[in-house]
């Protein structure tokens, strides 16, 4: 056992709004500037939906991640040999059409026109080019179902179910998802780099490509099936979301999770056993790397893992984060919190609990048994989403959240609990309780729990003096 | 970045080790890796981080957020925005407020140095060029000014080149001298009521609305309301309230167990707060969702039931008649009825008027009709004892509110005596009655019966029918009572008998299963007989902005009342759009509108405003009668118009431009004539009036003399996002070329000089002070620089939360950029100079109306006109009030910037509620500093800076200033009789300042100006101080009011809660302008509120634009679509008699058949193309919509039915409106 230290994420999609403030100060601070206008490194994006960039989803098309040959795990874009062979043309790289091609107004000429027989306005211009362009794709160009009648037979969630008849308007469903870099266990875009410019931090788990090293062969760009590093035109070098290290090195939250004002988000510490990581990324199907990933999460209160992981010189501050961590019993206790696409075998380690919906046949008995299959989200679409189309986990999340708000009810308004319900799925009224408050009560230091330890540095006296002059004192 | 040997760049050279002795490890068969060492580059993103400040701000646009932001300064550089986390705790059991913001606040950095910013003074080119000819000819800038106006041919060139770009820079002192030459000559030829400012929404940014308001009110201009011509105002609420808007902040939705979400879209407008709404439903609270579209807020729901947008009124009856009967009939409810009888006017009398062999529901009675000798008696209303069996007179109703004897409150009570109401006459008839309704449907109106118990009274003036409001409603719900007699009355036989208002009736009319209604009926009933009211609905512009939308509110409120949800935490009415709250709004108003030196200011409504100055009523062929009530025998007016006018003459409405003459020279040709005072002055007004030599403006709004002249804009834009009628407002008021396509119509009204041709470009001068490059600014004549949000001291207050959130300056304001607060003390300067020489003092006589919470509201019981010879004209009683002001123009500056002698000497207060504030007044000497330059301000207190103007806020205003809070409730406890000052008590020692607020947002004080309770121990809920203090309601009875009883009420059938269906615009000729009917296709024109910008603000930042679509957009369904052979993105042409738009088509399964929905202000500045049928660029979101007033929202001078500035007024709805939409097909880019 190898234990390793890692920051990860849960999303509640079941209390995301769609309102994409979290990707704002992403891209006011980090991709604001030339080369980068068209990456976001967090986005959001109304499902049903192809997404940015175009389908990303779709590895027949992209053919990102891994996938399982002869029982051994390969990038799905083939191993180092067939790389060298083609270093100079990469037949799975997204072209700019893509993702969108970045626009911008000649902003000026509205204050300064000369008089014009017409009113002056502005025409869209690309940013690549400076041209007047036609605008056909952007970051969230099917926001609230925009153009899903069109776009949403390409979503590849709805395998084994007859999209044309929920993309209509009484039988209608939506929700959002919100997508950041999965700083992956076993990340594709790292396997992918032939300069070995990508590499995961040692002490966090953060996936980042050195700057300095890269050299822009963008094979990152088509192994991450997440489609989440982006090529800089400008710089030559790829770029990816940082998880905003800067910030989490002060113990503070990502500037998307610290704006995210539908109080989404959770960021905690998760203790994993890494030499474990190619064998659950290998599982034998798809749906089974779910479980195994789940395998290879170490419990933070074990006191053998705790004596191990101090044994191997993770920080005390950092296992105690670990032992408050919100996101390991979204993800592993409860089980509320699922992985995005686990069969691209990358071992994402930003987590989703999926979204409940009205109930589509309102008008007939709604029990309890087939309660979850009459929401307007279809159990199968989650489950392609979240769970390589198990339906299993999605039924017991969705059931539990749903027994959260039951149980409540029943204390609240009918002065005694319900607990035929905790049998069901398998709850304590403390745990509901405990669930309650971090879904709805939590406040900032419950959702966010990181430590702020100084950096694995002997000389910190010398440091504190000279610290930000660089490397030219 | 760190030393880089070539080597390093390879992969295979890499040290595997460095000197920490870290080690490298590769996993998941060495695909994996982590590196230690070889990282001095991540210093690149670091960097980037690292700031040298940040500073507390916010966002003062037109927004109920109120969100606090850190602003971070990196180099000098204005670099980004973080929202801070920071507010004070919830305490236990309640989720915190953090974060608060939204993605469109997130971007306003953006505007700091953007190209689209306006950084100097511009004046359209042509203008520019006249007035320097002209002053180098007359070198008084006035005479130049005035050479300019009296020459058609120049003013009409620079008009006609409005909006077509063509700026040129200018100096400050070049625009002020022109603005202000501009005044004076107004003021001298036309007077000062033809001045007028615009600026919306004070609350987020108080100190900005005031320096233009309060610059304006000192020389006696006119700010124009706009909560009522935003149609955000839900005129419902000071019909059955007499208060204009007390919502739940938002974390009281978490206290909630029942949630309907009914027509506004919380996510999407209500950002910051949604979290409250998604985290309750873990705290056991059920959603119900009722929406035309998948909106945002069905995403959320467990149930959607979706309605036909404009028909949520039928769905609402359908739900009272289930919960009327089951919970009020069928079963009694103890908590309801205790409820009803309190707080309701269910109980009380109503006098029923004989029709033929039939009964209609007349008015209150009162206790003048039993000849009760007591104050203002035809001002209090009677309920029948159960206990005696008499009819007795309670406290509280509006006739002891403007008397003197300390029983205006909601015991139970007569003299002492307390009273137990019988709800029902229905045990104790003395006679049962066939009463006829009005029943209005979509195929027109009609009538219905119900029977309703009767007692006989004999009275003075002879024998009356009487019968309760319950009784009436139990008959027009269609619900007959088990006392009742046989009957061949129209009563439905069950809820499966499609006759009103049974659910299988509104099942065609709403397409809501009638099954689902019924359930959601007893849902949302049984949740609050279970929680003793805490079932809430949440209301907003899908219900509220349509021309009948005080009916769709007045059905769905009425079901929380019932239920007595309302003042219950967790329950009752939650209106969601275009509220706000200027928390400190007494305070506030003093300096706002000068109150601190002259009273009363003009204050002009702006729906009937505008509707006169586009010139809108010209083309308004809605004829009265087709909305009237069938079983009415008033005859109507011939034009809706007409209305307006009637309601100007009675002193319901205001109206400026105020008469047919300059009110200055009004008050010099009554000293002419042998005026000797004031009063002299207004016996001579009134006396004109009377004899027809003076007229109301309004009856001749096409007559040059009557034109409004100026207009500012600021924090404000009318022409890219409120303006409805878009087109009209060019072509009339603008004179600008524009597509309106409609005609004069053959209905002429009746009260007003028709004029031919109309008038085109009615404004002199428009100004507007803008941050950006805004259709507004594009439009003006003179656009001055405005500083940001991040560039001034400001303050800023919601009804969503409790804090006060300040605005300090990051920077300083970029270029020649300069405050509100600047730019008018720049203007105000230079007018001053100015006036010196060309105005001096003069008298100006001030026409203001009845208004809201002052005794002018109990001045008219009965509608009587002085012009028809049905009463004397008497200001104030049967006329506007009248006031003569002594104005001081050359001392505007000295005013403006010090805090005058009325706020110590004449008291502060709002809503009635008035108190001395001499201690904060001599206070504020010392915390401000003292005015030293000699003359008229001397020794007051300064106001030379924004935060100065803060700063006195904070310190008048019981809000924010414990000491003064206590004190603030001595007069509501002598009118009341009741010992209030325990509500505010516990914090008399809180006193907050400027940097207080700067180091935290604080919370606010109880006070009672507002209706609820701001305590650390719960959330604040509207009208808890009405149900838990007993303090009246401020309407007719004093209690929740589900009857109207106003004449003009009983006229359009709108005594009790009925749904009348959306307005027929294709009977109005909306569409007749279409073209080729096989390509085009009719749809309903809904204006929601866009997810990519606050109104137009942030609309076109770049990255708000990347988000979306880049533009403009209309929403249509998929099968709609298909029919006119549009695809997602096509170019559309959307167009009716109003005008035309061009936008992207965005075609989704989300939007419902029929209907259109283009998100509102969205400006047609950014790719919009052509139009082939209007040959020019396509306009924007308002260039298809038009006014349409409903006269029922202009009476006045009754009880909680009076006028108030953004209180009480006609709104401008506009979601009645039908288009034409065809494909575009190949755009014109028209950029010559």
């Amino acid at each position: 056992m190898k234990i390793k230290a890692q920051y990860a994420m849960v999303l509640n999609l079941d209390k995301c709004i769609g309102c994409h403030t979290c990707s704002i100060p992403c891209k006011n601070v980090w991709t604001n500037r030339k080369g980068a206008e068209y990456m976001w490194f967090n986005n959001v994006e109304t499902k049903p939906g192809i997404g940015y960039p175009k389908k990303w989803e779709d590895q027949n098309d992209h053919r990102g991640g891994w996938q399982l040959k002869e029982g051994s795990l390969e990038l799905k874009a083939g191993g180092r040999l067939s790389k060298g062979l083609s270093i100079f043309h990469n037949p799975d790289l997204p072209t700019i059409d893509d993702y969108y091609e970045p626009w911008t107004y000649d902003y000026g000429s509205l204050v300064n026109s000369p008089h014009r027989r017409q009113q002056p306005s502005l025409r869209p211009r690309s940013q690549l080019t400076g041209d007047p362009i036609r605008l056909e794709w952007g970051p969230n160009w099917e926001d609230d179902l925009a153009g899903a009648g069109e776009t949403g037979p390409g979503d590849i969630n709805f395998k084994n179910l007859d999209y044309a008849a929920f993309l209509q308007f009484r039988n209608i469903f939506m929700f959002y998802l919100p997508r950041l870099c999965e700083h992956c266990l076993n990340p594709a875009c790292v396997a992918s780099c032939p300069s070995g410019a990508l590499y995961k931090r040692d002490d966090d788990g953060i996936v980042l490509v050195d700057q300095e090293r890269c050299r822009g062969w963008r094979y990152c760009v088509s192994g991450c099936p997440y489609k989440k590093v982006y090529f800089n035109w400008k710089t030559g070098r790829a770029e990816k979301c940082i998880f905003c290290y800067p910030r989490i090195e002060a113990g503070l939250p990502p500037l998307c999770v610290h704006s995210c004002v539908g109080r989404i988000r959770y960021v905690g510490v998760l203790l994993y056993d890494a030499d474990r990581i190619s064998e659950a990324a290998s599982a034998a199907s798809d749906q089974a790397v779910y479980p195994a990933h789940m395998e290879i999460l170490l419990d933070p209160e074990d006191p053998a893992v705790q004596k191990t992981a101090a044994a191997e010189g993770i920080a005390d501050a950092v296992l105690r984060a670990a032992a408050r961590s919100p996101v390991y019993p979204l993800i592993k206790t409860w089980k509320l919190a699922l992985p995005l696409h686990p069969e691209f075998r990358t071992l994402p380690m930003v987590w989703y609990i999926p979204p409940l919906s009205p109930v589509k046949h309102y008008s007939e008995s709604s029990q309890e048994q087939d309660f979850i299959d009459s929401l307007r989200i279809p159990i199968t679409y989650l489950a392609n989403l979240l769970t390589a189309g198990d339906q299993t986990p999605v039924r017991q999340a969705l059931k539990r959240l749903s027994a959260v708000r039951h149980y409540m009810r029943s204390k609240r308004i009918e002065n005694k609990v319900d607990k035929t319900l905790l049998d069901r799925v398998g709850f304590s009224e403390e745990t509901i309780e405990k669930i309650y408050r971090l879904l709805s009560l939590a406040s900032l230091e419950d959702r966010i729990v990181l430590p702020k330890t100084a950096p694995g540095d002997a000389n910190l006296f010398t440091r504190q003096g000279a610290c930000g002059y660089g490397d030219s004192i | 970045m760190t030393n880089d040997s070539i080597l390093n760049k390879l992969r295979f050279f890499r040290p595997k080790r460095t000197k920490d002795g870290c080690q490298e490890e590769k996993t998941a068969d060495n695909w994996a890796e982590a590196r230690c060492g070889q990282r001095g580059w991540e210093d690149f993103y670091r960097r980037r981080w690292q700031y040298d400040k940040k500073v507390r701000s916010t966002h003062g646009v037109n927004c109920t957020g109120s969100c606090s932001w850190d602003v971070y300064v990196k180099n000098g550089i204005l670099v980004w925005e973080t929202q801070n986390t920071d507010y004070p705790d919830s305490g236990e059991g309640c989720p915190n407020h953090e974060p608060r913001g939204c993605p469109r606040g997130a971007t306003y950095s953006w505007y700091t140095y953007s190209p689209v910013r306006l950084k100097y003074p511009l004046i359209r080119s042509s203008l520019m060029e006249m007035w320097q000819n002209a002053l180098q000819l007359h070198r008084d800038p006035v005479s130049a000014w005035t050479s300019i106006m009296d020459d058609p041919e120049k003013r009409n060139r620079f008009q006609k080149d409005r909006g077509k770009g063509g700026f040129v820079r200018a100096t400050w002192e070049q625009a002020a001298t022109l603005i202000a030459a501009s005044l004076i000559y107004t003021i001298k030829i036309y007077g000062p009521d033809r001045i007028f400012g615009f600026s919306p929404i004070p609350a987020m940014s108080m100190v900005c609305y005031a320096s233009g308001a309060r610059f304006l009110s000192l020389i006696g201009g006119s700010m124009i309301s706009f909560y009522d011509w935003y149609c955000d105002l839900p005129p419902a609420s000071p019909q059955i309230w007499g208060e204009q808007t007390d919502v739940p902040e938002s974390a009281d939705w978490y206290e909630s167990t029942y949630l309907i979400v009914w027509g506004t879209n919380l996510p999407m407008t209500r950002t910051p707060d949604a979290h409250f709404f998604t985290e309750a439903r873990y705290r056991g609270a059920r959603v119900t969702a009722v929406a035309p579209d998948y909106a945002e807020y069905v995403k959320f729901a467990d149930t959607w039931l979706p309605a036909k947008a404009g028909t949520d009124a039928a769905l609402a009856m359908a739900m009272t008649h289930v919960i009327f009967k089951e919970f009020y009939m069928d079963r009694k409810v103890d908590y309801f009825t205790e409820y009803a009888k309190t707080y309701t006017d269910l109980p009380f009398v109503v006098v029923l008027d004989p029709d033929g062999d039939i009964w209609l529901p007349g008015r209150f009675l009162r206790a003048s009709d039993l000849g009760f000798e007591t104050w203002n008696a035809q001002w209090k209303t009677i309920l029948f004892n159960a206990v005696d069996h008499s009819f007795r007179v309670p406290n509280g109703s509006i006739g002891f509110r403007w008397s003197d004897e300390g029983r205006w409150n909601l015991k139970m009570e007569e003299n002492d005596n307390k009273i137990d109401p019988l709800l029902s006459f229905a045990p104790q008839a003395d006679t049962w009655k066939t009463v006829s309704f009005p029943l209005f449907e979509s195929h027109g109106a009609a009538s219905k019966t119900g029977v309703t118990p009767v007692k006989k009274i004999t009275t003075p003036s002879g024998e009356l029918h009487v019968t309760t409001v319950f009784d009436l409603m139990a008959a027009h719900l269609g619900i007959l009572p088990g006392q009742a007699p046989g009957t061949t009355a129209d009563y439905p036989t069950g809820y499966e008998d499609p006759k009103p208002y049974t659910p299988a009736w509104q099942e065609p009319i709403t397409g809501v299963p009638a099954a689902d209604v019924i359930r959601v009926a007893r849902e949302f009933a049984e949740n609050a007989e279970k929680t003793r009211g805490k079932s809430m609905i949440f209301l907003g512009a899908g219900t509220n902005h349509w021309y009948h939308g005080d009916m769709i509110y007045r059905t769905i409120i009425g079901m929380t009342t019932l239920c007595g949800c309302q003042g219950v935490n967790g329950g009752g009415w939650a209106h969601y759009v275009g509220q706000e709250k200027v928390r400190p709004q007494a305070a506030w108003s003093q300096v706002a509108f000068g109150l601190d030196w002259l009273r009363p200011p003009r204050q002009q409504n702006g729906t009937s405003f505008f509707y006169f100055a586009t010139s809108q009523w010209r083309y308004d062929n809605f004829n009265p009668e087709t909305v009237l009530s069938p079983l009415t025998r008033t005859a109507p007016a011939r034009h809706m118009a007409d209305y307006n006018v009637i309601a100007a003459r009675l002193g319901w409405l205001p109206s400026y431009p105020q008469f047919n003459q300059n009110p200055l020279e009004l008050c010099n040709e009554a000293v002419r004539q042998g005026a000797t005072s004031d009063e002299d002055i207004v016996a001579y007004a009134t006396k004109q009036l009377k004899n027809g030599a003076l007229r109301f403006a309004m009856e001749d709004p096409d007559n040059p003399d009557n034109f409004p002249r100026v207009l500012f804009l600021w924090r404000a834009n009318l022409l890219g996002a409120s303006g409805k009628g878009h087109e009209y407002f060019l072509k009339h008021l603008l004179g600008v070329e524009n597509a309106v396509m409609n005609s004069d119509t053959t209905l002429r009204p009746e009260e007003i000089q028709w004029r031919e041709p109309a008038p085109e470009g009615k404004l002199d001068l428009l100004v507007t002070l803008e941050l950006r490059m805004s259709t507004s600014a594009l439009y003006a004549d003179i656009a001055l620089p405005a500083a940001g949000w991040y560039e001034m001291h400001d303050l800023n207050t919601t009804d969503m939360h409790p804090f006060i959130h300040p605005f300090n300056p990051a920077i300083d304001p970029p270029w020649e950029t300069r405050t509100n607060w600047e730019q008018f003390k720049t203007i105000a300067e230079k007018f001053s100079e100015l006036a010196a020489d060309h105005l001096g003092k003069a008298k100006d006589l001030v026409a203001s109306p009845l208004m809201h919470d002052s005794p002018g509201e109990i001045a008219q019981p009965e509608v009587n006109d002085w012009r028809k010879g049905q009463a004397e004209p008497i200001p104030g009683k049967t006329l506007p009030n009248m006031s003569v002001i002594l104005r001081d123009f050359p001392n505007t500056y000295k005013m403006m910037t010090a805090l005058g002698p009325l706020a110590e000497k004449a008291g502060i207060g709002s809503k009635g509620v008035v108190w001395n504030a001499s201690d904060e007044y001599e206070s504020l000497k010392a915390t401000l500093g003292t005015v030293q330059q000699a003359g008229i301000s001397q020794g007051m207190p300064t106001l030379e800076e924004a935060r100065d103007v803060a700063e006195t806020i904070l310190a008048l205003a019981p809000e924010t200033n414990g000491e003064t809070a206590v004190k603030s409730w001595g007069g509501v406890e002598r009118r009341t009789g009741l010992s209030l000052q325990h509500l505010s008590i516990r914090r008399r020692g809180e006193k907050y300042r400027f940097d207080d607020l700067t180091v935290q947002p604080r919370k606010i004080i109880t006070s009672p100006i507002w209706s609820g309770i701001e305590s650390e121990d719960r959330r604040y809920s509207p009208f808890v101080i009405n149900i838990e203090e007993k303090v009246p309601f401020r309407t007719l009875t004093g209690r929740a009011q589900f009857y109207q009883d106003h004449a003009w009420m009983r006229d359009f059938g709108e005594q009790l809660p009925v749904f009348r269906p959306p307005l027929d615009m294709l009977a109005l000729e909306s569409t007749q302008v279409r073209r080729d009917p096989g390509k085009e296709i009719i749809l309903n024109y809904l204006t929601p509120h866009s997810k990519w910008s606050i109104h137009s603000t942030y609309s076109d930042t770049l990255t708000m634009l990347t988000l979306f679509r880049g533009g403009e957009a209309i929403w249509i369904n998929d099968v709609d679509a298909t029919k006119i052979d549009i695809k997602d993105n096509d170019w559309l042409e959307c167009f009716n008699v109003n005008g035309v738009v061009m936008a992207k088509a965005v075609v989704s399964p989300r939007i419902p058949q029929g209907t259109a929905f283009m998100y509102h202000a969205q400006e047609r500045l950014i790719n919009t193309p052509g139009s082939k049928l209007s040959g020019q660029r396509g306009g924007t979101h308002n260039s298809v919509t038009r006014i349409m007033v409903k006269p029922t929202h202009m009476i006045g001078g009754y009880a909680q039915l009076s006028y108030g500035f953004n209180y009480y007024g006609p709104v401008g709805s506009q979601r009645d409106e039908m288009v034409v939409i065809r494909k575009a097909g190949e755009v014109e880019w028209y950029e010559d």
